[in-house]
């Protein structure tokens, strides 16, 4: 039997809001199918689940929010439907610390069949089943009704409310709260980790060149962007400084078997996310484009996966199309490095003792000094470098 | 067809003419209904008409020509028996409940009591505690039986040859107060429904169920509330025995609201069943409780204002519904 808790999405995440269900109890689920929508302060993330099995109880209701670790949901092996008892279902307020948490969390909103936990809002029946259809909480309905009783009237007014105010207001808040997040994410990073700073500049002649001719026989849509190439030469040069590929736990950087790249997208309404593009090294150019044009598209979206929110090894930020030539970026607690891209910039540049005209792209390496120093950061650079000279073998 | 105006009673009338005249084996009895012409004069010129044999006046006994009708009912005939009064059935209750209701439970079906069984019900004439009963939901209680309220024009005239058709005893309830209450109908009229209840005037706010005397009070309480921008959906239960619950549960989906005029007395009165029914069918529908407008819990008072409070009034009617929004 396994739990299925709610998952952090980003390390200073501490509380998600259940939106819903994709699965009814009795629903056999696969490792990395998605089961759940979650609201956090990162947008709406699909998260999946890590288990085979059959969902024997949900312990969660959609609308409630909880802290990370909390156990939603209780998978039991194939073959083996489990009937454990689970304490009835009790609403605690939700708890700052994610230590000591109770099991079981509903929303605060009392529910008939839960007893005597707290006044019985009045409500007629059919008030009561309308709110159930339109989605509207019973609690921030205010009754006009004999004795304050909410009456269809009075739900129908909150929905007309609803529809036609929150949009602006949850608006701000959303993105306020990600600001919060990105805030208290940054200075953990910049409290907490000896950041350096290396920056070279990369002749990007070749490679442009090889895009050029690369993307001339490619339908439009197929074409391949600059920074499919940055993403797959970071992933390669991992190879030859993986300390860099670590995720700091405790005291101590524990490597990682996998290369997921983080692909730092600013969304447009404000607030940036750094989804994950997993086993970039393996992966080839064509997939890595469409995986890197889905991904932007479902981040702008707001439906990313929470594996695509927890599985960064590493980060990458390009800041090049804003004009900018270099980025000195904050590292991406626990991950420790993160490569920072420059613009496309033509500058005289030197080859064979000539003064040429080349399209030149800084790139910089922020990396955490507890896990490497200088010089294994400046072979990192290099072999950054070295892997954009050869695009073809990209 | 050319439509007449003729008044409720004499849609009676043309109801137990035509009766009398298709079917040989028809009689009427009762109080008062041959020389006298009937006590609300239903009756009136039908002894001349047919001769004493089938338009019968009876002794002052209820038991005994209620049984009468039912041994003549056994016998082949199909009586309409005229009770003058719901007040004064009461002593025919035992031939009703004992006899009427169950004999072919009792024969394993092998005996039916075909009979009609008319009489007038209810208040408002300052005829005082022993005169102004309205006990229609007492044999709505009886199984056995069928118990329609004739509130219409339509209803006196078509509701007589629609019961002669039934195997089984029927109970006619007429209000005294109809009786001069004018209507139109065809020349034809024939036969009426009597399984089903009707919507007698439409609304999608609240709906007022009631049946009988109350129907009229009900309307014009309608017509007024709609002035103050309420629509009330009005419906006439017309049959209390079997009750037809899905008119009344559909248009209770459609409003959320519902009030039952009903003039027999609160406690254990007809609209209590309904409310019932409507609770047991259409909780989640419901917007505000079920509401009832009876008659005060006390013996009907001979004076007028007293007699006017105590029963169920057109601003009654108003009032609650207007507290219910």
């Amino acid at each position: 039997m396994a739990e299925f808790v709610m998952p952090t999405l980003g390390s200073d995440m501490t509380a998600g809001t259940l939106l819903g269900w994709m699965k009814k109890p009795g629903d056999s689920v696969k490792r990395g199918e998605i089961i759940a929508e979650v609201d956090t302060d990162k947008g709406v993330i699909e998260v999946e689940v890590f288990a085979n099995g059959i969902i024997e109880k949900l312990l969660v209701e959609p609308g409630a929010e909880v802290p990370v670790g909390t156990v939603l949901a209780i998978i039991s092996e194939e073959e083996k439907a489990i009937a454990v008892e689970r304490p009835t279902l009790i609403t605690p307020p939700i708890a700052p610390t994610p230590s000591k948490l109770p099991a079981l969390i509903v929303p605060s909103v009392p529910t008939p069949s839960l007893g005597p936990v707290g006044p019985r809002i009045r409500v007629s029946p059919a008030a009561r089943k309308l709110a159930a259809e339109l989605g509207i909480e019973l609690a921030t309905v205010t009754g006009t009704g004999s004795g304050g009783r909410i009456q269809r009237e009075d739900v129908e007014r909150a929905a007309a409310t609803k529809a036609t105010t929150i949009a602006a207001p949850e608006q701000a808040e959303r993105i306020a709260r990600m600001r919060r997040t990105i805030g208290a994410a940054m200075s953990r990073s910049k409290r907490e980790i000896p950041h350096y700073y290396l920056s070279t500049m990369i002749d990007m002649n070749r490679a442009m060149s090889w895009l050029a001719k690369e993307n001339l026989n490619r339908p439009i849509a197929d074409r391949f962007l600059y920074g499919v190439l940055l993403i797959k030469a970071v992933a390669l040069a991992l190879h030859e400084v993986p300390e860099l590929n670590s995720i700091w736990q405790g005291d101590t950087p524990v490597p990682c078997s996998e290369i997921n790249v983080g692909v730092a997208i600013s969304l447009r309404q404000g607030g940036l996310v750094a989804p994950a593009l997993r086993n970039v090294d393996k992966q080839s150019l064509d997939n890595l484009m469409k995986s890197f044009s889905d991904l932007v598209k479902r981040a702008r979206a707001g439906s990313l996966r929470s594996s695509e929110l927890s599985d960064s090894t590493i980060t990458i930020t390009s800041l090049g199309e804003l004009g900018v030539e270099t980025v000195y970026a904050i590292i991406y607690p626990p991950q420790v490095a993160l490569v920072g891209f420059g613009k496309i910039v033509e500058r005289p540049w030197s080859v064979g003792g000539q003064i040429v005209s080349r399209p030149t792209l800084m790139a910089t390496l922020s990396a955490d000094h507890r896990v490497s120093d200088g010089h294994r950061g400046g072979l990192f650079l290099s072999a950054i470098d070295r892997l954009l000279q050869e695009p073809g073998s990209l | 067809m050319t439509r007449i105006k003729l008044t409720y009673r004499e849609a009676v009338r043309a109801a137990l003419r035509e009766a009398l005249t298709k079917d040989q084996r028809v009689f009427l009895m009762g109080e008062d209904v041959g020389r006298y012409g009937g006590a609300y004069a239903c009756s009136h010129g039908l002894l001349e008409e047919f001769g004493p044999e089938r338009v019968r006046d009876t002794p002052l006994s209820e038991s005994t020509f209620v049984g009468a009708g039912i041994g003549a009912a056994l016998g082949g005939m199909r009586p309409i028996v005229e009770v003058m009064t719901i007040n004064f059935s009461l002593l025919a209750l035992d031939q009703i409940l004992n006899n009427a209701a169950t004999l072919r439970h009792m024969s394993g079906g092998q005996f039916s009591v075909p009979m009609v069984v008319r009489m007038a019900t209810g208040g408002g004439r300052q005829l005082a505690a022993q005169h102004s009963h309205s006990l229609e939901g007492w044999y709505a209680h009886i199984p056995g039986i069928k118990v329609l309220a004739a509130a219409t024009v339509s209803d006196a005239r078509g509701m007589l040859p629609a019961a002669l058709k039934e195997p089984d005893p029927v109970f006619i309830f007429e209000h005294a107060l109809l009786y001069p209450m004018e209507g139109e109908l065809e020349q034809e009229a024939g036969p009426v429904d009597i399984t089903k209840a009707i919507i007698r005037r439409e609304g999608h706010n609240i709906t007022l169920i009631t049946f009988g005397g109350s129907l009229f009070k009900t309307l014009e309480a309608a017509e007024q509330l709609s002035r103050e921008g309420i629509e009330a959906e009005v419906i006439d239960l017309r049959v209390l025995r079997p009750l037809d619950a899905n008119t009344v549960l559909s248009s209770v989906r459609k409003t959320h609201r519902a009030v039952i005029i009903d003039e027999a007395w609160r406690t254990g009165s007809f609209a209590a069943e309904v409310s019932a029914e409507i609770m047991e069918g259409a909780f989640d529908e419901l917007d505000v409780p079920v509401a009832r407008v009876c008659s005060a819990e006390v013996p009907m008072p001979y004076a007028k204002h007293m007699e006017d409070a105590a029963l169920p009034q057109t601003e009654k009617i108003i009032k609650t519904v207007v507290e219910m929004f």
